[in-house]
């Protein structure tokens, strides 16, 4: 193995914080050589810089580039306009991808919401709290991809009186007597399968911030609604979770992102084949596979499309927030 | 901060990039040049390629950087795409490597290996099927009979059925087929598709055979060459033929979920089980590997054995699908050059062969380096077929047969979609994909 990379580490690991030192203090320089008045307008953006040009060149200019690309002919030579789109919104297997996004979007979004949210009040209520939270957030741990492989094999299918190595099959077969599933084939199932996977190892996240946030409300709160004669349930619904919802807001938007972004799983534990393709699996395959970069950057496209939607309701949120404190 | 501080910090600077100029370039020149390969072969494949490999580097004192990688399309697309390809590459198929030609990132061969040589002791098919617009790009160094019909030779006789002298006609097949599954009770055939990314390959090989043997070698040369409609009856009667056997559950094992579920590697354990599950298996020559992988102790002519898939229409008799790993160059280098010269030599190839689990491409590897006399007899077909007609699959390009992939999982999973899969494979094709 060649170890030409480590001199380069070391310039990196030492070069770059002292460019960014000898950067700020040489703009300091000259900005107080400046006249008073300017420097307090200038100094800011001194700062700013960097980190503008960061985003400059890691966001802006591939997000152009990219809309760019999307507008060219396969190999990248020829301007073809829309038509990437076109071939894109017309073909059959991009439309189940995009069915397949929005099933992730509801449902991993929401069951994970639900799941932490009850998580999260369930565990408040019990003095074993800590190793349960624990438990639950420890497939957060764990990368999708080894999360993919592990539900394969919990999802694992033999034929009828073959001995099912699949965990879910084996009590589905024992238990409840019926015939096994084959849950990553089965056009019925096998999007859900995949969510759930999803949903098993993002659960814990949901949980541990929303009970931090539950740990937030006063019980004197909770107290007061008890005592005015409201019951548990009355007092979930109309104390606890109109306190929860700005926490809730934030874990969903993140969720939705993610639900966009799906990928991992889905090409451990399908490759998108058996109609369970998503947008970002898509994308990848006619990229890599294909080679087909217009395509692939339409999709980007559309993908940067359906999470802006998001992203503006993040910004306002954020910005209201500012504006109450 | 004042400014002698400052200097102190700018000298630091300056003298750090001096060491990393200094160190940068000097550090690789010690001993002979690293060669990165990537290619997909792991586990078996890759010791084989690794001890074929180990003659030339103790020779010439380069070393060969060997990563394997399931996904070596991605893979390569990646690197070259960031300017940083490997040295050298197996490729995933003819079809892609016209494309890698075409975008000008393979190194023409002809003054790296030796033309004359190469002319003589390959197959004149070989040769071209590595060749994009006149200029040779890939290099075979190994070759696999596809279609093979795999059986345990003690398991059939016990099912009354003789494969002693095996079955001329898929008639004559498909007789003692249902012969089996009277004796047994049980599904005569194994199929398994899955392969990751790539799921869907195997019943894509059965496709090639009934294509070829139905339609002829002429029809599936303009296939091969993506001129041929994907909506034409002739295709569309290959299909259904693969279908009237993995749709029956009488016949296939398990049923669609198992055929869609199981993986390749594996479709075959229900063969070797005992009692059997299943009495035949068809794939490609390399598959023993893995029948001994999966079980140790099977023995080839005792254990397990093959014959080639047998004509359905006379006229076309002794056709066979054929199919290989190309070698390529993207960084030229008189080392790389050394080596891939040395990958087509039969010293080289012999290595390989030996090992087991590969038919070589170059005549001068005679028959009697075949391990066994199944390996032997594999190698007769290739040097017989009349003629090897390249996997018409592995020829197109990656988008269309990445969707023939897709095509066919549909189509096991729900026949009555053929038309509309069909359709949309030719609307690929024709869309100039």
């Amino acid at each position: 193995m060649s170890l030409d990379w480590i001199p380069y580490l070391i310039g990196a690991v030492v070069g770059v914080p002292a460019a960014l030192i000898l950067y700020i203090i040489g703009a300091d320089w000259l900005i107080r050589r400046l006249p008073d008045r300017l420097q307090p307008r200038l100094r800011p953006w001194v700062w700013v810089v960097p980190a503008l040009i960061l985003v400059a060149a890691l966001l802006i200019y591939p997000m152009i580039a990219t809309a760019w690309i999307s507008l060219l002919s396969k190999d990248g030579t020829r301007f073809v306009g829309l038509a990437n789109f076109g071939s894109v919104l017309t073909d059959n297997s991009v439309l189940i991808a995009i069915r397949n996004n929005i099933y992730w979007l509801v449902f991993y979004t929401g069951l994970v919401l639900v799941f932490g949210l009850i998580l999260a009040v369930l565990a408040d209520r019990v003095p074993y709290e800590g190793p349960v939270k624990s438990l639950i957030f420890m497939p957060m741990a764990i990368s999708f991809v080894a999360a993919g492989v592990i539900w394969r094999f919990m999802f694992s299918y033999q034929p009828p009186g073959q001995p099912q190595t699949g965990t879910l099959n084996a009590i589905w077969t024992s238990v409840f007597q019926q015939s096994p599933v084959a849950w990553l084939i089965d056009h019925r199932v096998n999007n859900f399968a995949l969510i759930f996977a999803a949903v098993w190892v993002w659960t814990g996240f949901a949980m541990v911030i929303t009970s931090a946030a539950l740990k937030g409300i006063p019980p004197e709160l909770l107290e007061a609604a008890r005592v005015d004669g409201a019951t548990e349930l009355q007092v979930f619904f109309r104390v606890t979770v109109p306190l929860l919802a700005p926490t809730l807001t934030v874990i969903g938007t993140t969720l939705v992102i993610f639900a966009l972004k799906a990928f991992d799983l889905v090409y451990v534990m399908t490759g998108g084949f058996y109609d369970t393709d998503v947008m970002a699996r898509r994308m990848y395959g006619e990229m890599f596979n294909n080679q087909n970069f217009g395509t692939s950057a339409a999709i980007a496209m559309l993908l940067l499309l359906a999470v802006v939607p998001v992203l503006i309701f993040n910004l306002r949120r954020f910005q209201f927030q500012e504006a109450i404190r | 901060m004042n400014s002698s501080r400052l200097g102190r910090l700018f000298s630091v600077t300056v003298l750090f990039s001096l060491l990393i100029a200094a160190c940068g370039p000097s550090a690789s020149s010690s001993g002979g040049k690293h060669l990165d390969v990537i290619a997909t072969w792991s586990g078996d494949e890759q010791k084989s390629f690794l001890a074929m490999v180990k003659p030339w580097e103790d020779r010439t004192g380069n070393k060969i950087d060997f990563e394997s990688s399931r996904d070596v399309n991605a893979l390569l697309t990646t690197r070259i795409q960031g300017g940083n390809p490997p040295d050298l590459a197996g490729l995933p198929g003819p079809g892609q490597m016209a494309q890698f030609a075409k975008q000008g990132k393979l190194v023409a061969l002809e003054s790296a290996v030796d033309m004359s040589a190469m002319n003589s002791q390959y197959g004149q098919n070989w040769v071209k099927l590595g060749t994009v617009n006149g200029k040779l790009v890939g290099i075979f160094i190994k070759a696999s009979i596809k279609g093979l019909i795999y059986y345990d030779p003690k398991n059939i006789t016990s099912t009354g059925v003789d494969f002693s002298t095996p079955p001329k006609t898929w008639d004559e097949l498909m007789t003692d087929v249902n012969t089996i599954r009277q004796k047994s009770g049980q599904t005569p055939w194994c199929i398994g598709v899955e392969n990751g990314a790539a799921s869907g390959w195997p019943a894509t090989d059965w496709v090639k055979d009934f294509f070829l043997r139905q339609a002829g070698p002429t029809k599936y040369e303009t296939w091969g060459a993506a001129q041929e409609p994907w909506n034409s009856p002739e295709m569309k009667t290959a299909w259904q033929t693969f279908g009237s056997v993995v749709n029956n559950p009488n016949l296939t094992y398990g049923g669609k979920n198992y055929v869609l579920s199981t993986s390749f590697m594996t479709a075959f354990d229900p063969m070797f089980q005992s009692p059997p599950k299943c009495y035949l298996h068809h794939q490609a020559s390399f598959i023993t590997s893995f029948f001994q992988h999966d079980f140790p102790n099977l023995q080839p002519q005792t254990d397990f054995n093959f014959f080639g898939f047998p004509d359905i229409n006379s006229q076309y008799s002794g056709a066979q699908v054929v199919a290989g790993d190309l070698f390529g160059m993207f960084k030229d280098s008189p080392q790389a050059r050394d080596f891939i010269k040395y990958l087509t030599t039969p010293d080289a190839q012999k290595i390989w062969v030996k090992r087991g689990g590969a038919i070589s491409p170059n005549k001068q590897v005679t028959l009697d380096n075949y391990p066994d006399s199944q390996s032997k007899q594999a190698a007769k077909l290739l040097l017989a077929a009349s003629p090897p007609e390249f996997d018409a699959g592995d020829l197109q390009d990656n988008a269309l047969q990445t969707a023939f992939f897709q095509g066919i999982v549909q189509y096991i999973g729900n026949p009555s979609q053929l038309d509309a899969i069909l359709n949309h494979l030719e609307q690929l094709r024709t869309s100039g994909a």
